[in-house]
């Protein structure tokens, strides 16, 4: 009834942090995910593998030894890098993930910080979300949702959805078969960056999940204990 | 420097002795000047009234001849005070007049006299008196003159010439003088240094001392104020209210300290307790996992709570270089109704927006965004309980600024309690069973002293009535 967490597509992701047992922890737990792992602990060597290697996601620490994080990451994107980093800090103010992000960081997560959230933002990072951007219509198995014409559709029967709705589902969508954690919902759908104190999210999600899975026999909207949601077929 | 008399290390000293030197300067620069002015002075007037007896004695000479001249000097040189007169002959020898000696050489050239010369004269005391060339040992006495030669027809030589001893006792005079003011300049800056340096030492003696007790750990101490409203006592007024705010933050600190510690114990003890259940006595994989699960909530709340706690203390140090922009507090506040409204509507809480104008201010988004949320929250909270529930939030320009108002019906807060309610941690008895960390008021209070602004908590009559106020709400 719960699905667990499993992801379908096995990533190749390049740890770069300095604290060892923070490390450890992230590559098991990767490992764990079904991913493949390389952990480095400075900055030299990390760019230097992340320029030889072909990894589908990096997750830097901004404190390095020998060059800081965000000197790798603005190097490599001088070097038309592109490929998505995330950004791991002891620093967590907002003008932090601002810096952290105009460096050419894809997303920022503070320390501490659950795994189950690292997990799902990594996740949320590869690049076949990425290619989904250009997409006009999602699809997970019967339910529909046209970007152009802003309708949503399940077994061919319209859905009627508020416009904070629809980008929930929206969102949810993109990352289908993928967990969603509440911040990044509050995030992404609403443009906010603390952690909700309450159960806000959890309400609008049930209210998204009333309208898309009510008349319909199958649920498509998941809730995944500890972590957050999933938008899966079946 | 390392010389120098301990004495001339105070300031004080220093600028007395500073003035004393520049006055000293400018009294001389004075005296040299009048001296010199009224010499020329008088020495203008002598020749004058020589320059008329010797037109006088021209008119004589004309007149009657040199009997005539010879009886006309004897008479005027007998009469008190007199000029110098003089009758010699072509040799220098003295024949007529009031003049004992000369000074040789003065008869040589005709004309006015190049310099002041010395001489006696008949009748006067001798010996008595210093003479010009400082010899003092002279007989007869002498005394310096001015003088004007003439040469007769007749090969005579006549000399008529004034004493110099009023020029020279005016001279003496303003010397005499310039020695007392310089003496009495001397003892006032004594005076000065005495009463009003060593005064100012003092102070700032006590100053220090008291400063240094202070490092020492008396933190309760103050520097001592004399009441006078002068520099010292503003120096010490403002040093002791920032000695007072440092302690107030010290003291939050240390509250703040033992707060955590309290707070955060009782979900660590929870935390500890429930691992150590789970791994006594047989469970089943359901349970293992449930533990696990209800484990990392409670890690995740209280990682909530180190977050929060960290932003306050960031926002309340004020060093904060969190970016501002230009925020539309209209949309921030249509932005979290929308946010808490499914929130509201579970909880059987109506929350209504009244949005009057479209103030935009300069600050931070989410920071007020996240003000805003512990807010509302709280007030969704704390009035689900009460009879037909309703949440209002509204925003208005007034004359204070932008104001956002949250009023709940819920049970409010007594006005004694209100100042405490956005302490840290602070969770009024009545609320102590309500889920919350008591962070949230706190965090909303330092957004808004971040943003220069204040958060103020009043009677919703029933209810509780947040009002965040924006000074110059209308900014870019």
């Amino acid at each position: 009834m719960v699905p667990q967490i499993a992801y379908n597509d096995a990533m190749k992701i390049l740890v770069i942090e300095d604290d060892r047992e923070a490390a450890d922890y992230i590559r098991k737990a990767f490992d764990e995910a079904g991913h493949t792992v390389d952990v480095t602990g400075d900055g030299e060597t990390g760019q230097a593998m992340a320029e030889n290697g072909t990894y589908d996601v990096l997750v830097v620490d901004r404190m390095l030894p020998r060059r800081d994080g965000l000197t790798v990451i603005s190097q490599l994107r001088a070097n038309g890098d592109k490929t998505p980093v995330l950004i791991l800090s002891a620093l967590g103010e907002v003008d932090d993930r601002v810096t952290g992000l105009r460096a050419g960081g894809d997303d920022y997560l503070t320390k501490p910080y659950a795994f189950s959230e690292l997990l799902a933002r990594v996740e949320a990072l590869n690049r076949r979300g990425a290619a989904k951007d250009i997409e006009t219509l999602y699809k997970v198995g019967d339910l529909e949702l046209d970007r152009l014409s802003h309708t949503v559709r399940r077994a061919g029967r319209d859905v009627l959805l508020q416009p904070r709705e629809f980008r929930l589902l929206e969102y949810l969508m993109r990352h289908a078969g993928q967990v969603v954690t509440r911040t990044m919902l509050l995030e992404n759908v609403w443009d906010y960056h603390f952690d909700p104190q309450t159960n806000v999210i959890d309400v609008h999600v049930s209210r998204l999940r009333a309208k898309i899975e009510k008349e319909f026999d199958t649920p498509v909207l998941h809730t995944v204990r500890g972590a957050g949601y999933m938008l899966k077929a079946g | 420097m390392a010389s120098m008399p301990a004495i001339m290390k105070t300031t004080a000293a220093r600028l007395t002795a500073l003035y004393l030197i520049l006055f000293a300067l400018c009294a001389f620069a004075l005296v040299f000047y009048m001296t010199s002015l009224s010499s020329r002075m008088l020495i203008a007037q002598t020749r004058g009234t020589i320059g008329e007896e010797v037109s006088g004695l021209a008119r004589a000479y004309q007149r009657g001849g040199l009997p005539h001249l010879v009886r006309v000097v004897e008479q005027r040189a007998r009469q008190p005070g007199a000029n110098l007169y003089l009758i010699a002959d072509p040799n220098g020898r003295i024949l007529s007049g009031n003049v004992e000696s000369i000074e040789p050489g003065v008869l040589d050239d005709v004309g006015w006299t190049d310099r002041p010369f010395t001489y006696s004269r008949y009748g006067e005391p001798r010996g008595n008196l210093l003479g010009e060339d400082g010899g003092g040992t002279a007989v007869p006495s002498q005394h310096s003159a001015m003088a004007m030669v003439l040469r007769l027809p007749n090969q005579m030589l006549v000399l008529v010439g004034r004493d110099l001893v009023e020029p020279e006792r005016f001279r003496d005079v303003v010397q005499r003088s310039m020695a007392v003011a310089l003496a009495m300049m001397g003892l006032g800056a004594f005076l000065i240094w005495f009463f009003v340096g060593r005064r100012a030492l003092k102070r700032i003696d006590n100053l220090s001392d008291a400063s240094r007790r202070i490092m020492g750990g008396d933190l309760n101490g103050r520097l001592p104020v004399s009441g006078s409203g002068d520099e010292f006592d503003r120096l010490s007024e403002n040093l002791n209210s920032m000695l007072g705010r440092i302690a107030r933050l010290n003291e939050g600190l240390k509250q703040v300290s033992d707060n955590i510690a309290h707070d955060l114990k009782t979900p660590l003890t929870r935390l500890r307790n429930r691992a150590e259940s789970a791994l006594s006595g047989k469970r089943t994989a359901r349970e293992y996992r449930g533990a696990l699960e209800a484990t990392i909530a409670e890690s995740d709340q209280l990682i909530r709570t180190f977050n929060a706690i960290l932003m306050i203390s960031r926002l309340e140090a004020g060093k904060s270089t969190e970016p501002t922009t230009a925020v539309s507090l209209s949309e921030t506040v249509r932005d979290v109704v929308e946010l808490y409204e499914p929130l509201a509507e579970e909880s059987g809480v109506v929350l209504t927006a009244s949005v009057e104008g479209e103030p935009v201010i300069a600050g931070n988004r989410e920071l007020i965004g996240q003000a805003l949320s512990n807010v509302v929250d709280n007030a969704i909270k704390y009035s689900a309980n009460a009879k037909a529930p309703a949440v209002t939030v509204s925003l208005a320009s007034t004359d204070a600024g932008a104001v956002v108002t949250v009023r709940d019906n819920g049970p409010g807060i007594p006005e004694e309690d209100r100042e405490r309610a956005t302490e840290r941690f602070v969770r009024l008895e009545e609320s102590r069973n309500m889920p919350g960390s008591g962070l949230g008021l706190s965090l909303a209070k330092a957004v808004m002293t971040f943003h220069q602004g204040s958060l103020e908590l009043g009677d919703a009559g029933p209810g509780l009535e947040v009002r965040m106020v924006f000074p110059g709400g209308e900014a870019p």
